[in-house]
């Protein structure tokens, strides 16, 4: 029980921080189509694939004490920032360990852009189709951010790499 | 005339208790009705478990479908249709989508697809896109016609505007949903004023906005969300009931994996459980199924099973404490603990569960947020943020409540309590 909340107190545990609502959605969605096993729903919204039950989750696991959220304003945008508290950490000693490749996972992912994970979520979001097909989708749905040839390729050239922490 | 165009010679109506009639005119329309995978529909609950609270809530996804094309049909051929910003040639598009946008869910819906990790909108695409009798129909329209459906019901359709009809804080799917269930459910939330909101809204290019003018009928339906999620949603005899219908499909799940020998075999369910799902499994199932199957697990040797379909059928549900997991989580640790010791599972008897709704969420540049905000359309054209305007809105907009408890087999505890000194304590400590 609570195993849910407590897997995602322990992802930002394993990061030290994440920066960034998206960038966290981002993650924990890339991460999921690696088989790692986090419950939370996704569809497809204004960013890409993202989480209603997610967000929920996050703003419980600040009420509860167990995550603190920084608010940071960046002059042209706001950005939340997530760390673990001294409460979450002894929350954390009722949890599962987990899975061994998870942190490699987590360090791929934190390395990366807010902009560039959502490319990254929004191409798997489509991985069950054709590799044309999945471009062609990318573009309808993030035609206002103009992705060009060669982030496409890294894209689908990170994808491929993060394979090796996949659970499956 | 090509079938796309093609109209029936009379038209066909449904009486319906929202919306008085449904309205067909479009073979096309005629013929989705009438597949195998859209008469299924009559045999999927709307409110899953809620029946067991609100009796009258026994409607089905069938009706809510028709209710959202007819929504959907009206907007198109009373509002948008012959303005600029409105492309006739989608009118067909937009009412297929919105008649099939919930085809792929499951029997129970989401308890269903939380046991089993499934997702209803991908069974959606499948059905539209698969070997099935809908498909058939919609490719008589045109072969990539079947994909465009998919494409709009999964908000990936290059023409936002279309989407927003079916999908976003303002749609046709929460316009028919909240007066339907109000209508069944009996009670006296959930009723807005529709007709006020149909006649004021307006094409753009990429949503539908609204006059401002009908502000007010806006508040009124976003009030009746609000009220509604919490008096009939999240229910907590209701969630009770879905805490028991899950923990009944974990079991025979668990049972199967483990090789539990089934007096009746459970073969409708075995792709479920082997999660080597075909379509055809998919569309099979339904909730007639489900309750079948739950009658005759009442006979089954395993005591878990027997008695948690006992309690689903006879409404016999868990009681249920309030619970604040931030100072209390090494309760229900200590709970476990106990559980155990009496020698009751806690893996099936004893769930902690939450409920939260956002009322309505905004979005403002230079904010992470993710949800496509409903927009006013000013007198000089200009578009307007909903909260900005409305005092109403701005009072609960962004504002999440949460609701957590614990449910439990109170009457299981309660009758055993002067046998066993743990079941007592158990109580003690679910009750302070």
């Amino acid at each position: 029980m609570l195993q849910e909340h407590a897997r995602i107190v322990q992802f930002v545990a394993m990061a030290q921080e994440v920066s960034g609502r998206k960038k966290l959605q981002k993650m924990i969605y890339i991460a999921k189509k690696m088989d790692f096993p986090f419950a939370e729903k996704y569809e497809l919204h204004m960013y890409g694939p993202y989480s209603e039950e997610l967000t929920l989750r996050v703003e419980e696991l600040c009420e509860m004490g167990f995550l603190s959220e920084q608010c940071t304003d960046k002059g042209s945008y706001v950005q939340y920032s997530y760390n673990v508290t001294e409460e979450g950490g002894r929350f954390l000693e009722t949890a599962d360990t987990p899975h061994a490749k998870l942190a490699d996972c987590i360090e791929r992912l934190n390395d990366k852009s807010s902009r560039f994970l959502e490319l990254v979520s929004t191409v798997l979001y489509f991985d069950h189709l054709p590799k044309d097909e999945q471009i062609e989708k990318v573009h309808i749905v993030k035609n206002k951010l103009n992705y060009t040839e060669a982030e496409m390729a890294d894209a689908f050239d990170f994808i491929a790499d993060l394979q090796v922490c996949s659970v499956s | 005339m090509d079938y796309k165009n093609e109209k029936l010679f009379e038209e066909k109506v449904f009486k319906d208790p929202v919306h008085r009639y449904i309205h067909v005119r479009d073979k096309v329309i005629w013929d989705v009705i009438g597949t195998r995978e859209f008469q299924r529909l009559r045999r999927i609950k709307q409110l899953g478990t809620t029946y067991l609270v609100f009796h009258g809530a026994e409607h089905t996804r069938f009706q809510h479908s028709l209710g959202v094309y007819e929504i959907v049909r009206r907007i198109i051929d009373d509002g948008f249709s012959g303005r600029a910003e409105w492309n006739d040639e989608e009118r067909l598009l937009t009412m297929c989508a919105a008649l099939l946008h919930d085809l792929g869910h499951g029997p129970f819906s989401h308890a269903f697809e939380k046991v089993f990790t499934l997702d209803h909108e991908l069974f959606t695409q499948a059905i539209l896109t698969g070997d099935t009798e809908v498909n058939a129909v919609l490719r008589r329209v045109s072969p990539d016609f079947p994909q465009k459906v998919a494409d709009v019901i999964g908000k990936t359709y290059p023409d936002k505007l279309v989407v927003s009809l079916i999908s976003s804080q303002i749609d046709a799917d929460r316009m028919d949903y909240l007066q339907r269930d109000a209508y069944y459910t009996g009670v006296s939330y959930g009723h807005f004023d529709m007709e006020r909101i149909l006649r004021v809204m307006r094409p753009e290019e990429e949503q539908v906005v609204i006059k401002f003018s009908g502000m007010h009928a806006v508040e009124d339906y976003i009030m009746s969300r609000y009220q509604m999620y919490w008096q009939v949603y999240f229910h907590p005899v209701s969630r009770s009931a879905e805490v028991i219908l899950m923990k009944i499909l974990h079991r025979a799940k668990d049972l199967h994996n483990t090789g539990y020998a089934f007096r009746y075999d459970p073969v409708p369910f075995k792709p479920f459980f082997n999660r080597v799902i075909e379509l055809e499994d998919y569309i099979s199932l339904d909730e007639n199924i489900l309750m079948t199957y739950f009658q005759w697990w009442r006979k089954e040797d395993d005591a878990i099973l027997s008695d948690l379909c006992n309690r689903f059928l006879d409404r016999q549900l868990f009681q249920y404490a309030e619970f604040e997991p931030a100072t209390e989580y090494r309760k229900i640790g200590e709970l476990e603990r106990l559980f155990k010791e009496a020698g009751i599972d806690p893996e099936y008897y004893l769930v902690a569960d939450s409920s939260s709704d956002l009322p309505y969420d905004f979005y403002r540049t230079g904010e992470e947020n993710e949800r496509v905000p409903i927009y006013l359309q000013m007198r000089n054209g200009e578009l307007r943020e909903l909260s900005r305007s409305s005092e109403i809105v701005e009072a609960i907009s962004g504002k999440r409540r949460t609701d957590h408890k614990i449910y439990f087999p109170e009457d299981l505890l309660e009758s055993g309590k002067d046998e066993n000194p743990l079941y007592g304590k158990i109580l003690e400590l679910l009750k302070n």
